[in-house]
């Protein structure tokens, strides 16, 4: 289990992919790969996603659970999943801001 | 959280996409994210816990910007414009420190204390300066750590630092781009100068959306149109007078509308009317965005979008219409609130003071700390909002006018004033009255100068003007004509300027 608060940041230990907390509170089962994933500039990259995990993370993509409740922003992509207590993740839509500066 | 995770992420999603200058032979986002990493080094090995830039746009702007975040020093741009005791001052508060400047600015510079200066051309040939360049990511990830100081540009009182924290502005871009959202061809102009807060957003903003940054030093409306057909510039962010003196060019040169800007995008203080209609028709496709944000709110806290601009200015429905002179809604992740002296939160269309929470809201000085009542943030600036959300600023607080018991936005009068044919630019004041505290005094710019108006005709004009438009308060007791406004240099009326000179027409003991 891992805590969410906005700005923490976790890396997968079996592919590149590293998140940063933009929304959430509260503990969580978070994977990638379908292993827990740690703290950033923790762990090592060993071993590869599990084949039911393998669709891969986008780099500058926002990621977060049908609640709504948790965003993750993929600030390192991979080829491994992530999910919370396993379910996965899905991709949130793009901001349609338009620029103002 | 820190500035540069912004930027190893475009590097890593773009690197070989051009981040700021020219298509050919600019400089990458890779070149960008090395050159940072040099930077770094070199800052590391300073003494001084500051890197102060005091020096007009050029690459070393987001290259010393980066840099500092990646050395853990704030990075605090200086207003090099200010008389040398005045810049001086600032820069010694800044102290100890290493300053990037210009040959004329390490003179300048040159009796502060514990301030170290390299010129720009020394910093660009070599930013590391003989350090072995930073290469691993080992910035601080704290996102209490100050990324930015800036001094508010003081048109009331002494200036002060505001802080801004790797939070504030992480969240503030995370808040409202969308990384590598622009395509590879767009190009953004920044013609604000590096120590105003949209000179540091505008870095952020382009690094992270992946638009080329084109910078542009010295303001001039002919030089900004030859550099947007030059460049291929798709977005624009301008102050009011320079979309004034945009629009003056380009009827100077006949009007021919300017189709290759995508977005332009306005704030920085109020915009007339007048302005903001001629240029929707000489960017006919453009889409407008007018931006309203404070040095303490990280940049943009509320817009107004393109389709509310063209709504506006096809609707037939006065409240729509009215919306062009709003500044739009809050971001999301924003909350603004009106409140009056008493703190109480007021209702749709009620004026009081605009307050306004959210992550990217620092409010906080390095000379008085934080501002925040529960996140709250008192702008200073008066406003209301409608029934649809739409934002209206009336002006600073210290601005308003107080005739009786009656409080007088300045914007309001000066609107109608602007409408007058013969007015090119236009300024409502008060100065003492021994009646009725305050009266006011309309001080007006011709738009033919060459011509003297018979005494008292334009005087009785604009008075009438006036009493048809508002209420008979708003009438002003004196019309003052003059060859041009004093702005500062980031286009916002110096008031308390006009307020000294024109003081004199107020009663004494009022």
């Amino acid at each position: 289990m891992v805590e969410l608060k906005p700005g923490a940041r976790f890396q997968s230990t079996v592919c590149k992919t590293q998140v940063i907390v933009v929304k959430g509170d509260g503990e969580a089962e978070l994977t990638c790969g379908g292993t827990a994933m740690v703290a950033a500039g923790t762990g090592e990259i060993t071993g590869e996603p599990a084949p039911d995990a393998a669709e891969g993370t986008l780099l500058g993509k926002r990621y977060s659970n049908p609640e709504d409740t948790v965003e993750l922003l993929a600030t390192k992509g991979g080829s491994g999943s992530i999910a919370i207590d396993g379910a996965a993740l899905s991709v949130a839509e793009a901001k349609t801001l338009p620029a103002s500066d | 959280m820190n500035l540069m995770m912004l930027l190893e992420m475009a590097a890593e999603g773009l690197g070989d996409r051009v981040a700021v200058g020219p298509l050919e032979n600019g400089m990458t986002y890779r070149q960008l994210y090395e050159q940072a990493g040099m930077a770094a080094a070199q800052f590391r090995e300073t003494d001084g816990d500051t890197v102060v830039l005091c020096d007009e746009s050029s690459p070393a702007v987001p290259i010393s910007l980066f840099g500092a975040a990646w050395a853990g020093m704030p990075y605090a741009p200086l207003n090099y414009r200010l008389p040398d005791d005045d810049l001086s001052s600032l820069a010694q508060r800044n102290a100890p420190g290493v300053a990037i400047t210009d040959a004329a600015g390490s003179v300048r510079l040159s009796g502060v204390d514990r301030l170290e200066t390299l010129t720009r051309q020394q910093f660009l040939e070599d930013p590391a300066n003989g350090a072995a360049p930073c290469t691993a990511p080992d910035w601080s990830m704290d996102p209490d750590d100050i990324a930015v100081l800036l001094f508010t540009s003081g048109t009331t009182g002494a200036p002060k630092s505001a802080v801004l924290r790797h939070k504030h502005l992480v969240s503030y871009i995370l808040g409202s781009v969308e990384f590598m959202g622009a395509g590879a061809d767009e190009a953004t102009i920044v013609s604000v100068p590096p120590y105003h807060v949209a000179g540091v957003s505008a870095m952020l903003s382009a690094v992270y959306a992946g638009r080329r940054i084109v910078q542009l030093p010295k303001f001039d409306p002919d030089d900004w149109i030859d550099t947007v057909e030059r460049e291929g510039v798709t977005h624009a962010m301008v102050v009011p007078t320079m979309l004034a003196r945009i629009v003056g060019a380009l009827d100077a040169r006949g009007g021919e509308p300017l189709l290759g800007v995508r977005t332009l995008s306005y704030g920085g203080g109020r915009m007339p009317l007048p302005v903001i209609t001629r240029a929707l028709e000489l960017f006919p496709i453009t889409s407008f965005v007018n931006a309203y944000g404070l040095t303490e709110t990280s940049s943009t806290i509320a817009l107004l979008g393109p389709d509310d601009h063209r709504l506006a200015q096809y609707s037939d429905d006065p409240s729509e219409q009215r919306r062009l002179g709003s500044v739009g809604r809050a971001l999301p992740g924003v909350e603004l609130s009106i409140r009056d002296d008493a703190g109480t939160e007021l209702g749709a269309g009620e004026p009081g003071e605009i307050f306004v929470r959210g992550e990217q809201v620092s409010g906080e000085y390095l000379e008085a700390g934080s501002l925040l009542v529960d996140g709250w943030f008192p702008t200073r600036d008066g406003g209301f909002i409608d029934e649809a959300g739409y934002l209206f600023v009336q002006g600073r607080n210290d601005d308003v006018i107080i005739r009786g018991a009656e409080n007088m936005s300045p914007g309001e009068i000066e609107d109608v004033l602007l409408t007058h044919p013969g007015v090119s630019d236009a300024a409502a004041i008060g100065v003492p009255d021994r009646q009725w505290g305050e009266k006011v005094v309309a001080v007006i710019v011709l738009a033919d100068q060459t011509t003297q108006p018979a005494d008292g005709a334009i005087e009785s004009e604009i008075q009438e003007l006036v009493r048809q438009r508002l209420r008979s308060s708003r009438v002003p007791a004196h019309v003052v004509l003059v060859d041009e406004l004093p702005y500062n240099d980031t286009g916002k009326l110096l008031r308390r300027e006009l307020r000294e000179r024109h003081g004199h027409l107020g009663d004494s003991d009022g």
